[in-house]
């Protein structure tokens, strides 16, 4: 039908000089051809009893330094595989690498986050085995990945206490889409204006189903715990 | 800027629906809670458009607020900001409405 006269659209060219149109209801939801990915993602992983773990931070929070200690920590009980997102550069994943893990890199150019086609493009290049432990390291940004599902199991943000506390109260939508938070650089409190508590509270404030487990990846505080958590998230 | 990447992807999606029409307008869902910007989504689609059959339509954004419910006195509230609290205080809040980021719909035609 015709929506400015409400013709048939097909009947004899008007005398009111406007061309036909016709309104199409989509009720479309624009992340749904993501979501289907990650949803084909998230059943890849179930299949092969793989963990994914989509992890998150501003740039600098320590993801990659955690990631290491973990590997080292962990790679004899569980067989860890990392997919390594970065605006450029290959640095992430050699630095993966050279604990002995298997990593590839992903870099999104002009893009802001990583979606779940680069992702299922990742894991095909990583081939990991069944029963393993794939940590996604997103891109570093608080805004942009918390939107984006990619099949992973738990959304892990970290955040450093070199940071402004009140964070979570900048980025809601980070804190609220994330199941955990790792609070690192722990070791430094002593040196820095940082209230952990306060910050703590903000963010289980936000998302009050939040867990928060305050680590040092150089240090070692708290990591039995971090691990605990992951080796929870196992089927 | 994320934006960026839904805006081409709502004109992906207008252009496969309009089947080879042109598109008069277009009209978004963006909720207040989606973590998309309206402005900055208007500012892409120009862009985005260029060149499509989106090129020069009307882009009409309905802005829809937050809403949640309440886990502790049952209210539904409506969330002013991204930050939920109930006015009884308890911020233990179930996010109902505002997370939507739809195409509702689009005008085609010569």
């Amino acid at each position: 039908m015709c929506a400015t006269c409400g013709c048939s659209g097909t009947t004899a060219p008007h005398e009111h000089g406007h061309g036909h149109t016709r309104v199409i209801t989509l009720e479309l939801d624009v992340l749904a051809k993501n979501d289907q990915l990650a949803a084909s993602n998230r059943r890849f992983f179930a299949e092969h009893g793989i963990v994914a773990l989509n992890l998150m931070s501003s740039p600098g929070a320590g993801k990659t330094t955690l990631l290491e200690r973990t590997i080292r920590d962990v790679g004899g009980e569980l067989a860890v595989s990392v997919v390594e997102g970065d605006q450029a550069s290959g640095l992430d994943a050699e630095r993966i690498r050279a604990t002995g893990c298997a990593a590839v890199q992903i870099n999104t150019g002009s893009g802001c986050h990583l979606d779940a086609d680069m992702v299922a493009r990742g894991i095909r290049e990583l081939g990991p085995p069944d029963g393993s432990v794939v940590m996604i390291e997103n891109v570093g940004n608080l805004v942009c990945p918390a939107l984006f599902d990619l099949g992973e199991r738990a959304k892990v943000v970290i955040m450093s206490v070199t940071e402004g506390a009140d964070k979570p109260l900048k980025y809601p939508q980070m804190f609220r889409a994330a199941d955990l938070m790792l609070l690192t650089k722990v070791d430094l409190l002593p040196h820095v204006d940082f209230d952990a508590g306060r910050c703590t509270a903000l963010a289980t404030h936000v998302n009050p189903g939040l867990d928060v487990l305050p680590v040092s990846a150089t240090r070692g505080q708290g990591l039995a715990a971090w691990y605990a958590w992951l080796r929870t998230r196992r089927p | 800027m994320h934006e960026l990447s839904i805006t081409r992807s709502v004109v992906d999606a207008v252009t496969e629906h309009a089947g080879g029409s042109a598109v008069r307008s277009l009209t978004l869902e963006i909720g207040r809670l989606s973590g998309v910007l309206p402005d900055a989504v208007r500012f892409c689609f120009e862009l985005c458009a260029a060149g499509t059959p989106c090129e020069g339509a009307q882009l009409v954004i309905v802005d829809t607020p937050g809403r949640a419910r309440c886990r502790d006195c049952a209210a539904d509230v409506e969330l002013p900001d991204q930050i939920p609290l109930c006015p009884c205080g308890s911020a233990n809040l179930e996010i109902t409405g505002g997370q939507q980021l739809k195409i509702r719909q689009l005008e085609i035609g010569d």
